[in-house]
């Protein structure tokens, strides 16, 4: 059982908690300061086990949905509503907010893919979930659906864009799903699994290809779009990206790249001008090879964050509930907890078609 | 040669000609996701939330000017992976020597952890920390594929390593 460590934390029970494929950076030593014997795990629901003083909106036996970043509601930046860029709850870095699970980098908290787990500043961001809402979606509501609700938004879609989502992940499918509540008029997701690429057509639907049987990305794009290239470009990968064997050697391998950018690299080549490029996969602190000649001289907006899971939910409730996103199709898996490492692998290797594994730690309950 | 950063340069706007005519809140980039509703004085400071008793070392970026008031107090820095930690920490997040410094730790970490298991008696399951029994399930020609490119280089290498060694005597 975790410590309580200060007046506004909840010791909370966990019930489900997903796998992210951000937390495949962590698995593949992408991160730096993921330190041997930290538990992972961001994005998990639960009961309310035990309060600190200072909780005043939680009580014992709630069921919370807990989103991924901790904030404190308080600071510069929370008051802004950027609840994924708190101040007060990472002292390892200024750049990045507290995250659960996610190394020393993102605050050294341990995460939820256990048993109990602590959640600081109980009262801000964790949620009760409405006696409608079925856990599953709940927990996806941790961070997959708003990732890929806010990187729809940031590409500041208007009404008959075209849009091209990189990365048919659970994240990517979420976004080009998202893509059509703001008006897209086209929306093309690109991937080379497969499995993921009919699921994509099928689910959010969208136009699908395969990266291996294009030739140059830039190009394809741009006979797609009148040659004019597209109006808002999605990066739902971030550092595991497949699709160039030198990002691959340089970012992954050697690591002197945080991770591959390719597809960055080709949201950005493949924008309009005067277009934007919205990133929410995940990169490294470091450095990556990128065109930002081509960002400047194309006029490209770049818009990126982690997202503001709080701010963005009560808005995805309604969606919810409307029937506009189905959170829980995507869940491909469900496991106990003592089946992570093949939860890990079979997510990795991508085998058995898996999109979403959730934990069920204490059989759900 | 005065310095540049011990000389006052600190410019006052409204002595600017011109300060401010052109400011329009529309031209946000970072609309709808950055609300700046009633944060006219900028919010620099905040009433604090209360803080966290630190009972464990934990490191902080050089980049704050001070302690959060909540952190995460899993797996402070120990041993060899710790001390680089600790002078890592010298180096902001700007620097590449902090990072790459903590990579290398990791890497230490890492073994580092092996060695602690072994020291303890516990061997590590590799294979079911590698979820192969999951590879096993759903990817059998796939693993056998891999075990025997595993095997056959192995006998390469070791055919090669045993043939130098009749070559030198």
């Amino acid at each position: 059982m975790p410590r309580m460590e200060h007046p506004r934390d909840a010791i909370v029970r966990v019930t489900r908690s997903c796998i992210c494929g951000s937390d495949l950076h962590l698995y593949r030593g992408l991160v730096p300061d993921t330190r041997i014997g930290t538990t992972f795990g961001h994005e998990f629901c639960g009961i309310v086990e035990e309060v600190g003083p200072g909780v005043e909106k939680l009580k014992r036996g709630d069921h919370v949905l807990v989103p991924f970043n901790i904030a404190c509601g308080q600071c510069h930046f929370c008051k802004q509503g950027l609840f994924g860029n708190c101040h007060e709850v990472n002292p390892e870095a200024t750049a990045v907010g507290g995250i659960y699970g996610y190394s020393h980098t993102a605050g050294g908290y341990e995460g939820g893919q256990a048993e109990y787990v602590r959640v600081p500043f109980a009262d801000v961001s964790p949620t009760l979930i409405p006696d409608w809402m079925d856990p599953d979606d709940a927990v996806m509501l941790t961070d997959v659906v708003p990732t890929g609700y806010q990187a729809a938004e940031m590409g500041g879609i208007q009404k008959g864009d075209t849009v091209v989502v990189f990365g048919a992940g659970p994240v990517g499918i979420m976004a080009a799903r998202c893509a059509w509540l703001f008006g897209a008029g086209r929306v093309i997701v690109i991937d080379h699994i497969h499995y993921r690429l009919e699921f994509a057509q099928r689910y959010c639907p969208a136009e699908v290809f395969d990266f291996r049987e294009i030739e140059d990305m830039a190009v394809f794009i741009k006979k797609q779009t009148d040659s004019l290239g597209a109006d808002v470009c999605i990066d739902a990968v971030g550092a595991d990206a497949a699709g160039s064997a030198l990002h691959s050697l340089f970012g992954k391998r050697l690591k002197l790249e945080a991770g591959s950018a390719i597809a960055l690299h080709w949201a950005i080549n493949s924008a309009k001008k005067g277009g934007i490029v919205s990133i929410v996969g995940v990169y490294g602190p470091t450095g990556n090879v990128v065109p930002i000649g081509n960002v400047l001289n194309k006029g490209i907006t770049i818009r990126a964050n982690q997202t503001s899971v709080k701010r963005l939910l009560p808005r995805l409730f309604e969606h919810v509930r409307a029937g506009h996103i189905n959170p829980k199709a995507l869940i491909t898996h469900r496991m106990g907890l003592e089946e992570v490492p093949d939860g890990y692998h079979m997510f990795s290797a991508k085998l058995d078609g898996c999109i979403k594994p959730v934990l069920y730690p204490n059989g759900g309950r | 040669m005065p310095s540049f950063i011990t000389k006052q340069q600190k410019v006052n706007p409204a002595t600017v000609t011109g300060w401010g005519v052109d400011a329009d809140p529309r031209n946000d980039p970072t609309y709808p996701y950055r609300d700046r509703a009633g944060d006219e004085e900028r919010a620099m400071t905040w009433d604090r939330p209360s803080l966290q008793e630190p009972r464990v070392e934990v490191l902080r970026s050089i980049e704050h000017n001070r302690l959060p008031a909540v952190f995460g107090t899993s797996v402070p820095p120990r041993g060899l992976s710790g001390s680089i930690r600790r002078i890592a920490f010298g180096y902001s997040e700007s620097d590449w020597r902090h990072w790459l410094m903590l990579l290398a730790a990791d890497r230490i970490n890492m073994v580092e952890g092996v060695l602690g298991d072994l020291l303890q008696g516990r061997i590590p399951n590799l294979p079911a920390e590698m979820g192969l029994r999951a590879e096993w399930k759903h990817n059998k020609t796939g693993l056998v594929r891999k075990a025997a490119v595993l095997a056959a280089a192995s006998a390469l290498a070791l055919m090669l390593l045993s043939r130098r060694k009749r070559y030198r005597r």
